[in-house]
């Protein structure tokens, strides 16, 4: 038998705290949705910088709203991704970093202050059992997390892990706060079959106008407010979705999907952001403006295979 | 069938084989998926079939855009139907009662028959599977005959109850656990979807076939149903 070798205890439960990993992968068609880290790019950092493999549980912490963890042992962990006011006791916590926590010693989130999510990485993983081949909660979806049923972090609960701390003196080799900034202005869209059936003009304003971020925005999808599209295509037959799929229903204002999108819709789509953009489109509060680009599908990947190669 | 292969994102594609629902278009859709998860093998991350297509998210470090859509085409050559008679055909028993199927008076009073009529006809025929998606073990059935048609709520419910069996327009689905939903509620089954979906052995599977059963109270509380009223408040 492993021993447990950390422990946080949770004090307060900010609004949406979950256990994540990369998601769930091969149940799509059970109608099992993707869940895991929305910003998997600084979820990946988070455990690069403990020396993890780049998949081990960790948590999403949305919003920060109060929620505070008190250390049961000495650990190391790490955080990154959005700044969300995180103190250590009074000691104000900067994402990007490993950092020592005392036994005793409490960890809270405040609010947003750049960025919506941090992830929080804990030596090896967190403890949490695997439902479907995925740690990652889905709260809709009453899977995985801490417990197996998809709650979020609840006052009494208690993250532990098995690995021990090392100390890998890793650093970041760029600066997460610039990250956070600049992640809402350009998001890269894939363009999909169904381009050709929204009108030119709507083509044109999508590209070209700025779009607000909705708080209409969750796990689920982000709905952007600007120009109203139009698309020849009314109802579809619902057919499978893509992570980052821009659907536009009638109303014209698109709906980005994300990890717990549903698997499967019929509204048009301009195509899909890709896993990047999508990473950075989950970073964004509400009334925060983006851009919408179109890229090539060659472009893109290659994109993704230098954001990967980063790691090694 | 004339088959189309889409982009869909960076390292997804659409197969769109039909343009319509068409209870003919199983046999097709059951074969392609089976034909895709062998050609991909290790290589697929996700396929997802539904009424027309098929979605396939292949691991686009290992196999290139090129080289997936000519797997898919080489597939789509060699496809022939599967037999739909081979699937799997399952009872599920349902109560159907005004308390945990409030629509049992809508879909009466459109198709003008009453409520009985509804429920002997919701049972009168097999539907297949035509897909798995919304929610875990979710399963979009069809097709519901023509008077039974009912369009979904105008305002969906925030909570539809575990084991609800809905209709809407000719489709007919079972949620599997407590979910929103804008579907009219016929009634309840103990039929557990969702305890064998998250163990990733869905009960119900495209190209099976369902006939419903209508239970009694005592039947359905032996089976384990819970005979809480469903909310009527939207």
């Amino acid at each position: 038998m492993s021993s447990v070798q950390g422990a946080l205890r949770v004090v307060q439960a900010g609004p949406l705290a979950l256990v994540v990993d990369d998601g769930r992968f091969g149940v799509r068609h059970l109608g099992v949705t993707q869940g895991g880290a929305a910003d998997w790019f600084s979820f990946r950092w988070a455990n690069w910088l403990l020396g993890n493999a780049l998949d081990a549980a960790a948590l999403e912490i949305a919003i920060g709203g109060g929620l505070e963890l008190e250390a049961e042992a000495d650990s190391t962990l790490a955080l990154m991704g959005a700044d969300l006011g995180a103190h250590l006791d009074d000691r104000a916590l900067k994402p990007g970093a490993t950092f020592t926590i005392r036994a005793g010693q409490r960890l809270v989130f405040r609010q947003p202050r750049n960025g919506l999510r941090a992830y929080l990485a804990v030596p090896g993983g967190l403890a949490a059992p695997l439902v479907l081949g995925s740690r990652s909660a889905t709260p809709r979806e009453q899977l995985g997390g801490l417990h197996g049923d998809g709650r979020t972090l609840q006052v009494g609960d208690t993250l532990t892990w098995q690995g021990r701390a090392a100390t890998t003196g890793r650093r970041l080799p760029f600066d997460p706060a610039i990250s956070m900034t600049l992640s809402g202005n350009w998001l890269a869209l894939v363009p999909g079959a169904q381009i050709g059936h929204f009108s030119g003009a709507s083509l044109s304003q999508a590209f070209n106008l700025p779009w607000r971020v909705d708080d209409r925005a969750d796990r689920m999808g982000v709905r952007l407010l600007g120009p109203q599209l139009h698309c020849e295509l009314g109802g579809m037959i619902s057919e499978g979705i893509p992570l980052g799929a821009v659907q536009v229903p009638p109303d014209g204002q698109p709906i980005v999907l994300l990890n717990d999108r549903q698997t499967i819709g019929g509204y048009p789509r301009l195509g899909a952001l890709t896993p990047l953009a999508a990473a950075r489109l989950a970073q964004c509060l509400p009334g925060q403006e983006v851009r919408l680009v179109a890229t090539a599908r060659e472009h893109a990947l290659r994109t993704h295979r230098r954001c990967l190669a980063a790691f090694l | 069938m004339s088959a189309q292969i889409e982009l869909t994102a960076m390292d997804v594609l659409m197969v769109r084989l039909f343009d319509a629902i068409d209870e003919a278009n199983m046999g097709w859709i059951v074969a392609a998926d089976r034909a895709l998860r062998d050609a991909f093998g290790a290589e697929l991350i996700d396929l997802v079939p539904s009424y027309t297509t098929l979605m396939l998210h292949y691991d686009a470090l290992r196999v290139s855009h090129d080289e997936a859509i000519g797997r898919i085409r080489r597939v789509l050559e060699r496809l022939e139907p599967a037999d739909t008679e081979l699937g799997q055909c399952h009872e599920v028993p349902v109560w159907y009662d005004l308390s945990v199927g409030p629509e049992l008076t809508r879909v009466a009073e459109r198709a003008g028959i009453a409520v009985d009529e509804v429920v002997r006809r919701h049972c009168g025929r097999d539907y297949y599977v035509f897909a798995l998606g919304f929610a875990p073990g979710y399963s979009f059935m069809g097709l519901v005959e023509e008077g039974l048609a009912t369009p979904r709520l105008k305002t969906p419910r925030r909570r539809v109850a575990a084991g609800s069996v809905g209709v809407a327009d000719r489709q007919t689905a079972i949620y599997p656990l407590t979910s929103p939903g804008g579907w009219n509620i016929l009634g309840r089954t103990a039929f557990p979807l969702f305890e064998h979906a998250r163990r990733g052995e869905p009960l119900l599977r495209p190209g099976d076939r369902v006939r419903f059963k209508s239970i009694s109270r005592e039947e359905f509380v032996q089976q384990g149903g819970d005979t809480t009223a469903l909310e009527s408040a939207s």
